[in-house]
This record gives C-alpha cells, structure tokens and sequence, in this order.
C-alpha cells in the first residue's frame, strides 16, 4: 500500500518502548512491536495527542523551516490567529505582522481574514433548505479525519466550506500577483501553524484536490524568531484586516460565535469530541444546527506546536478580540469574495475504511466471533504489555494475524505455570 | 438463515454511568464489518433508544446482537416490569419515566416510535408482572450470502 503522508513521526532512537502513547491515541494507531512504537499509518490522524504525552520526545511534528521559504521568490506567510496569542501583553496584532515581515516574508495575509470570509461562506449555507442537523464544521482536520475513521456515516454532516487557512491562501496569492504583477509560482504560501494536523492537510489535502498553500511552519519554530521584534515594535500601524471574530477562531467557541450564534456548540479536546460525535450519531442532537469541534483543547491555542500555555493565549486573544471594533463578517466580507476565491470543496470526503477486519464481510463476521473467543481468554487489564493499545485490539491484530495469544505475558505465564505443573507430575511420574 | 455473529451486552437498572456503552459497541462492531451508511445511521439510533429504555424504564435486561448474511438483529429481553398498555407506549411523547430520568434529559417519550422509525420490523411483547421483549431486524442491502 502506498505510503501516506503524515507530519506526526516517531524518532526511532528516541524511542524506549514504553506504552504512554498507546492509551492516548484516540483512533488505537499506536502499537508497540519489537521495543519500539509504531504508527499504523491509515488509522493515524495526525492531532498530536501522542506528541504531548512521549515523554522522551520521540514523537515529533515534522513542519517546514524558514529555510524551505526560498524555494519561492516571493513568500507570503499565513499566520493562524492563535499566532497573536502567543506574546504576553501584545497590544497590537500588526506588531505580530510586522515582525513576520522582518524574519524574511514579503508579505503577510492573516488566516482570520480567511476565517471572516469562511463565517460569510457557512452562514450562507445555513440558510439553504434541507442542511444535515448539526452541520459539522471543517476547520480542524484532526476531527476531520477522525470522521473518516471512526464515524464515517457523519461525513454528510461536514460542512463543504474550506478551511480558513486555504481561503486566505487563495486570496493572498491572487492580491498579491495583481499587486506586483508577479506569476502565481512565483509565490510560497505558508501557514504559520499551531499544529501537525494542518501540515498533514496540507500535504495530503481533504475535500480538495490541491492545497493552495506550499508549506506550513511551525509557530514553535518561529517563536524565539519573532518575539525580539514583537518586542521592540512600536507605534500604531493600521493594516490589519480581519474581523475580531476573525481572530476569535483562535479559541474553542471562537467559530461558533462568529458562525451561529443562535444555535451551536463547541467541544474541545478529542475524548470530549469523541463523545459528542457519538450523540450526534444516535440522533440526539439532531436539534442543533452547527457543530465546532476542535481536537485541542481550549481550540487552536492549544495545539502542539503552540508555544504559550493554552490558558494564557486564550485570555490573550480575548483581550485582543475585546478591544477590536464589534464588526461581524456579515457586514464586513463583500459578497463577491464568496465567488471570486475558491471557498468550496471539489472534491468528496472519502470514508476511511482501514478499521474493517476484512473486505468480505462473512470472513470479518469469522474474525470477529474469533476476537470475542480470544478476550473471553485475556484478563481485561489493558495493560499494554502486549504491544497493543488494550486487550479488545490484541484480539483484533491477533485474528489480523500481527501476533499470537503467546504475546500477551499473563496468557504466558499461565501456560507457563500449567508447564511447570506438568513437568512436576512428569518428574514424579518417573521416580514411581 | 444461519446466525454468523452474535454477541450480548447485559443492561443494569438506572445504570445511568454505562448507559451508551452497549450501543458504542454495537455501532464499533459494524463498521469494523464494513456496515456504514444508512443501516448504521439507524441501528445507532435504535440500540441507543433500546439500551436507555433497558436503563430507564427496566429492572434490567439483556441486549443481543445477531448478524446474518441478510441482517442486523437487535433484541432486547428484561425481567420486568412489563407495559400496562403497549398501544400507548407505542405513542409519540407518552412517557412513564421517573423523576431521576426526566432530571437527565430522558423521558421525552421518543423512545419506542424511534425505534418502529429506525427499524425495517420491529416487534414488542410485553407483560405486566413479567417483562417486555423488543424485536428489531434491520435489512442489509446489496449483500447476498458469502462472496468468493
């Protein structure tokens, strides 16, 4: 099968083998086989859960650097509003502008103007007949591909309306041509990024055929880079062009507020969307019109790759948000840049069917009664020893034939402790 | 016709911490057997709507999943109390629910005609003093027995 790209990797050497990652990945992905973790590339949505918890860094987000920007001769970044909450006491979002300008980008186009255009595009939506019930947004691929793996059925649910980060790209490489007459190759996109997921997304687009963006960096990365500079500016320069709900996409609840006040909700961190996905999918909130979820918690502040503490960044984008004028998309994005730039997806979000046990169904209804025969023998403690996340999904690479029974040691030492009984009795045996 | 899988997930009383958790399971299970689209859709809707009238209106019981080549089975059996009047039980919004369900969000009395909607037959027997039995089948499409 052909490998998929994903921007979550593990450092082999780094690697002890310890089970942390395993508990913690919220599509069973990880295993550990040989002393080592290993990442089942289809399963793997690429939210970084297990990047937060290794504590021997041997998962890692693999990004762009700054160096990959000269491959362009012109290079646009793209930062993500939670850029802005990542300097304590920012006074004015253009300083965060500025400074990206400085470390080496020709210009800059805030993603939270991308956000203000999505808000115009998805309220627009809403407003046509028969809409699945909640609409679920599409900003976070994590929760994307979560959808495509372990809820399938709910992709209908997904709002068609690109992401922030694409529409930005879209509009700031087309201004940007006009304004220097510059060929649109000529012209890097980069996404100032708070998480792998959005590299990933890059890559390996969901919903469109092509990314418009070239790259993403991230934040992490150009952190320390920045912050002389966000330091020392000063001033009040005005080129600021989003919204401040725009901005609030930052945080959980940021998108709901902007998109449908009147009839959302929010969740955050994958066990929480984990959870309500499954409501969804039982019918019970077949009330609700529009569904945010994000796969960090506390929204994109929290990301892996964000470098201020999610709590701090989110009270930062709220001060920001507060002290900008209350204007809403609806009356700030000229209607014409729905059509103009490319705001909807072309291409179908395809479901991810790596967790069938088996093409034929007969042979995965086989497998499957051999799974509930094999945990009938395990103890159910989830211990991991095994290699597998829990005892259900050692039954499950045992009938996918990834290892035997033998691989769980309580099983071992059972059979172990039977041997030895044996052998006592095949001693005494002898001696009568 | 032959049953190819079946499994069974016993229901407690009030059980109001678990309750959900047969239904993931269930739901689990069908996609890892290539079941999605609109059977799933409904089967998720009505083992959730049968597991929370286990939890809510039952002394407990047992949910069993059957697969054949032809269908999804659900059947719930429990040991009790049983229904006065099934026709009533059968109506939008009627509900017998205690405070301590109504408390969380239950008792919209949604739960039976939810399921009659989902599934493609449904059956239910019921007995005061003895318990209620639910009967639910809901058809595959496009598969006919074993593929070589």
């Amino acid at each position: 099968m052909e490998k998929r790209y994903h921007s979550v990797r593990l450092e082999k050497d780094l690697c002890k083998g310890c089970t942390n990652c395993l508990r913690h990945c919220p599509t069973e992905a990880i295993r550990v086989r040989g002393g080592r973790a290993h990442i089942l590339d289809t399963l793997c949505i690429d939210c970084g859960e297990c990047i937060r918890v290794c504590d021997y860094h041997a998962k890692v987000a693999v990004t762009d650097t700054l160096e990959d920007i000269r491959a362009f001769k012109y290079k646009i970044a793209l930062p993500a509003p939670s850029l802005y909450g990542q300097f304590r006491g920012l006074r004015k979002i253009e300083y965060v502008l500025e400074a990206l300008k400085r470390i080496g980008f020709d210009d800059v186009f805030e993603v939270a103007r991308g956000a203000d255009v999505v808000t115009r595009a998805i309220r627009e939506r809403l407003r046509e007949p028969n809409m699945p019930r909640p609409l679920i947004s599409s900003a976070c691929p994590a929760v994307v591909r979560l959808i495509q793996v372990r809820f399938p059925e709910l992709i209908d649910h997904i709002v068609d309306i690109r992401q922030p980060m694409e529409v930005a790209a879209s509009i700031a490489r087309a201004e940007f041509c006009r304004r220097t007459q510059a060929a649109p190759e000529e012209v890097g996109c980069f996404f100032i990024t708070p998480c792998p997921a959005k590299m990933t997304v890059i890559k390996r687009p969901i919903g469109q055929t092509k990314s418009e963006l070239d790259g993403a960096i991230s934040m992490m990365e150009l952190y320390g880079l920045l912050l002389p500079h966000v330091e020392k500016l000063q001033g009040d320069p005005d080129f600021r062009l989003s919204t401040g709900f725009g901005v609030g996409w930052a945080t959980s609840s940021g998108e709901a507020i902007a998109v449908c006040p009147e009839n959302s909700l929010s969740v955050d961190g994958i066990p929480n969307v984990i959870r309500v996905l499954e409501e969804v999918e039982n019918g019970k909130l077949n009330d609700l019109v529009y569904l945010e979820c994000n796969a960090c918690m506390g929204g994109c502040v929290g990301g892996p790759l964000a470098f201020e503490n999610s709590y701090v960044a989110r009270n930062a984008i709220r001060k920001l948000v507060d002290a900008m004028p209350r204007v809403h998309p609806d009356s700030d994005v000229p209607p014409s840049m729905l059509t103009k730039y490319h705001t909807k997806n072309n291409a179908p979000i395809q479901p991810n069917d790596a967790v069938r046990l088996d093409d034929n169904m007969a042979e995965a209804m086989r497998k499957m009664t051999r799974m509930n025969e094999i945990m009938a023998r395990l103890p159910g403690y989830d211990c991991g020893s095994c290699g597998s996340p829990t005892c259900r999904t050692f039954a499950e690479d045992i009938v996918r034939g990834h290892c035997t029974e033998m691989d769980c040691i309580h099983v071992l030492k059972e059979k172990l402790k039977i041997m030895a009984q044996q052998m006592v009795e095949l001693a005494q045996s002898k001696r009568e | 016709m032959e049953a190819l899988f079946t499994t069974q997930y016993p229901v407690a009383k009030a059980d109001y911490v678990s309750a959900g958790k047969a239904s993931q399971d269930i739901k689990r299970r069908l996609k890892q057997l290539g079941i999605g689209g609109d059977v799933l859709r409904r089967v998720a809707v009505a083992s959730y709507e049968v597991e929370l009238n286990l939890v809510i209106h039952s002394e407990g019981g047992t949910l069993t999943l059957t697969l054949y080549p032809d269908c999804v089975e659900l059947n719930s059996v429990d040991v009790g109390p049983g229904i006065a009047d099934v026709s009533m039980a059968m109506r939008e919004g009627w509900s017998t629910a205690n405070d301590e369900a109504r408390a969380l969000g239950f008792g919209a009395g949604m739960g039976l005609p939810n399921m009659k909607r989902n599934a493609d037959d449904f059956s239910i027997q019921s007995e005061l003093g003895k318990g209620t039995v639910i009967d639910m089948r809901f058809h595959l499409p496009g598969w006919q027995g074993e593929q070589t």
